[in-house]
């Protein structure tokens, strides 16, 4: 305990001295965070500032091994450092998929060559990278997927399309499911990786009702995808026709990431801030919002101490493997109901779409987007089915 | 501190479990005494081994005889009650007035705590005067006379009330019927004289009274704490029964859901189970959800309460709202999906709709706690 407490006061002294006062402030967007990549800009000299500071000391990734990029800290240390930052309120130095989804399936079923390339990588924020899961006639059903990758001996020629794919026009790398054996559906899927700059690989956004256009349409036109990129470092992560098992495992990363189990506080007690905000423009809540709020806010103080609980209970492997599909069901039906009432309380003035006074119709696209929470990443009905047949053992389901 | 059971803990809750669920069972305890039309509404030897097992002083320090344990110990056995829908004066004898006889003088704990620990005397508390919860307004008044107090004035919803050995009264010794100050705790003896009781049965049998003080005259060492500074006692009592009616609800909600979890896995219509039915499903994967965060929030409320932090008054508000929200989900879940036997008197599920009615009302409903979080927020 005592290192700890050293190690949180040294934490406290380098983020005092590294993180620049711009880099203590919400990220206001997606496009507000720094995203790494071979295109990659920085925003401004502070948000370069503070990431070589945390690259340097293997903090974009605190709980990678050093070896990969990361600075070997333990749970209890990482920990220590996510306090310490958000007491601050640091921004994440790199924010990517690769850290919180490749990354993770790497670590768990990677080769030692596939680590040191790609971790390190993503890491230095090298390589951006996209997720090619979901296909235009597969959502829920995920593992009915098309896009086939026809054995071509020493590599795979890849056709068909994926959609959503968050950000696939910004990234450098794609980690895509493939079908690469016909006859078996749950066992003839590959964990594919490879480069979006190859011959065949087109992009196209899709604009959304929130006027944004975070998730494209992917195709592939016959690509190439050699099977081996060197020595011990295969295209495929897992093994050939086993890719269902690692995207199962990401799957729960992802749900537990959507639910803002992993931290966040965007599920908290919004009454008096809504109350505050009315005040400053003359307005008042009226007694009935005022109930739902303080509703609300009941479900939202006592989700952010299941989400306490459920991490606690992780930690020393007491949690139901399947927990994480309840965290994302009610976390993200909890946002979505928190924007419900935040337009409400904010009244004609959260219906602009692109004043300035809103920051471009903030209220009104963050509203809309909450309505993907609880479809992205498995919609709310499919979590109430894994927790009807995993966690309450219900017949048939 | 982690937001489970640590080791000791879990074995309480082992022994509470086994314990509750043989001796405080349904069949044994609630329905016995229920169709006896027992007065009293409880079992008096239940209550003894309850005593035996060391339950009925585990707020009391171990300096005073008790176990010198925790809210989230209390609540370990609170949730073992709800689950076997026990009727005890636990709550209210060693929670609410155990905390309350805690900020007794040294002379207050060595009259009553011995009596209270063993089991021998119950406690009952008299603070509500209307049919809503409402501790803000005390209108029961004592007035000084010679040495000790009279008392007049009139209480609701005193659980067990008739029944009981003492009850702890709150009432008004100086200030306006709305002041947070003058307020004074008594312990008052049953056979106090000028003091009556309108004995009722609630809907889940428990035995509660409307009771009036008629100039009952009460000796000055009557008085638990400090003459007009009993708000503050009075506000311990209050936080300690709601995290302790919160636990003993996660308890009745876990019960239910149980039991309608089962009944899906063994009723078939239409030639199949009824659990497989994707309706059902998806109902009751919800429960589960609400009744795993009303556990996990109450937790939450009851270490805060321990370590007796600031926070603990309002996530005790939270749990008590919370809680009230999803036991009355997973019993109104239960009778409908049980169908036609869950209107039944024979079937348990609607014992569990009864009495989970009568705990969400005690110590402040659903809406009466969203509405405190939301004050104590700040809106």
């Amino acid at each position: 305990m005592a290192d700890l407490e050293t190690f949180r006061s040294e934490t406290r002294a380098w983020l005092e001295a590294n993180c620049p006062a711009e880099m203590r402030e919400p990220v206001r967007d997606e496009d507000d965070a720094y995203w790494g990549g071979r295109r990659a800009k920085f925003k401004n000299d502070a948000q370069k500032a503070w990431f070589e500071a945390c690259l340097a000391k293997g903090y974009t990734v605190p709980a990678w091994p050093q070896a990969y990029g990361g600075a070997g800290l333990n749970p209890a240390e990482a920990k220590v450092l996510r306090e310490e930052m958000s007491r601050i309120n640091a921004r994440p130095p790199l924010s990517s998929f690769g850290i919180w989804m490749l990354g993770p399936a790497l670590l768990h079923f990677g080769t030692e060559g596939q680590k040191q390339r790609f971790l390190n990588e993503i890491a230095r924020g090298e390589i951006r990278w996209c997720q090619g899961y979901s296909e235009p006639g597969s959502g829920s059903d995920l593992v009915s997927l098309q896009t086939f990758g026809e054995d071509k001996g020493d590599s795979w020629v890849v056709n068909g399309q994926k959609i959503w794919t968050s950000y696939a026009d910004h990234a450098d790398w794609i980690f895509c499911l493939v079908r690469t054996d016909k006859a078996d559906k749950y066992q003839g899927i590959t964990f594919m990786l490879f480069d979006m700059a190859s011959e065949g690989v087109s992009t196209k956004p899709i604009l959304l009702i929130s006027g944004n256009s975070p998730f494209c349409e992917t195709f592939f036109d016959n690509v190439s995808v050699p099977k081996s990129y060197g020595d011990d470092c295969p295209a495929y992560v897992g093994q050939i026709n086993r890719g269902w098992d690692v995207a199962k495992y990401l799957l729960g990363h992802e749900r537990e990431m959507i639910s803002g189990a992993g931290g966040g506080d965007r599920t908290a007690a919004i009454g008096a801030a809504m109350k505050r905000a009315a005040a400053r423009t003359g307005d008042d809540i009226d007694p009935v919002l005022r109930a739902e709020l303080a509703m609300f806010d009941v479900d939202a103080l006592a989700y952010t101490a299941m989400g306490e609980k459920f991490l606690d209970e992780i930690k020393v492997g007491k949690a139901h493997p399947a927990q994480p599909n309840m965290m994302k069901y009610v976390g993200t039906e909890l946002n979505k109901r928190r924007h419900e009432l935040m337009m409400a309380a904010g009244g004609s003035r959260s219906l602009e779409w692109d004043s300035e006074e809103t920051g471009g119709g903030k209220p009104s696209r963050g509203w809309l987007r909450t309505k993907a929470n609880s479809i992205e990443g498995g919609t709310s009905e499919v979590m109430l089915n894994v927790i009807a047949k995993r966690i309450l053992d219900l017949p048939g389901a | 501190m982690p937001l489970y059971h640590n080791d000791d803990q879990a074995m309480l809750a082992d022994t509470a479990r086994g314990f509750m669920a043989e001796e405080g069972n349904i069949t044994k305890q609630l329905r016995h005494w229920r169709d006896r039309n027992c007065k009293d509404g409880f079992g008096h030897g239940l209550w003894k081994q309850m005593a035996e097992m060391g339950f009925t002083g585990m707020l009391v320090g171990e300096d005073d005889g008790g176990l010198g344990m925790g809210h989230v110990e209390a609540g370990i056995v609170l949730e073992e009650i709800g689950r076997n829908l026990t009727p005890s004066p636990f709550l209210t004898s060693s929670v609410l007035a155990a905390t309350a006889l805690n900020h007794g003088s040294a002379d207050v704990k060595g009259r009553y705590l011995p009596g209270l620990i063993a089991g021998d005397s119950v406690f009952a508390v008299a603070i509500d005067e209307t049919a809503k919860h409402r501790p803000s307004r005390i209108t029961t008044r004592a007035e000084r006379s010679g040495n000790g107090f009279r008392l007049s004035g009139s209480k609701s919803f005193v659980v067990y009330g008739g029944s009981a050995d003492m009850i702890v009264v709150a009432a008004r010794t100086a200030g306006a019927d709305d002041d947070d100050d003058g307020i004074t705790l008594f312990a008052v003896p049953k056979d106090a004289s000028g003091m009556s009781h309108d004995a009722v049965r609630l809907v889940d049998s428990s035995m509660a009274t409307h009771t009036k003080f008629d100039n009952v005259e009460l000796d000055g060492d009557a008085v638990i704490g400090e003459v007009d500074g009993g708000r503050e006692v009075l506000n311990a009592m209050l936080l300690a029964g709601r995290v302790g009616a919160a636990a003993e609800g996660v308890g009745v909600a876990s019960g239910a859901m149980d039991m309608t979890v089962d009944y899906l896995k063994q009723r078939k219509q239409f030639g199949r189970l009824i659990g497989e039915f994707q309706a059902l499903q998806h109902r009751a994967s919800h429960l589960y959800s609400e009744v795993e965060i009303a556990r996990a929030v109450t937790i939450k409320a009851q270490q805060l309460l321990d370590a007796g932090a600031e926070s603990a008054d309002l996530m005790t508000s939270v749990a008590k709202a919370k809680v009230a929200k999803a036991a009355r989900l997973a019993v109104q879940e239960g009778v409908q999906m049980h169908g036609g036997i869950g209107m039944t008197d024979e079937y348990d599920i609607g014992l569990y709709m009864k009495r989970d009615r009568a705990l969400a009302e005690f110590l402040g409903d659903a809406y009466f706690h969203a509405n405190r979080v939301a004050e104590l927020s700040g809106y």
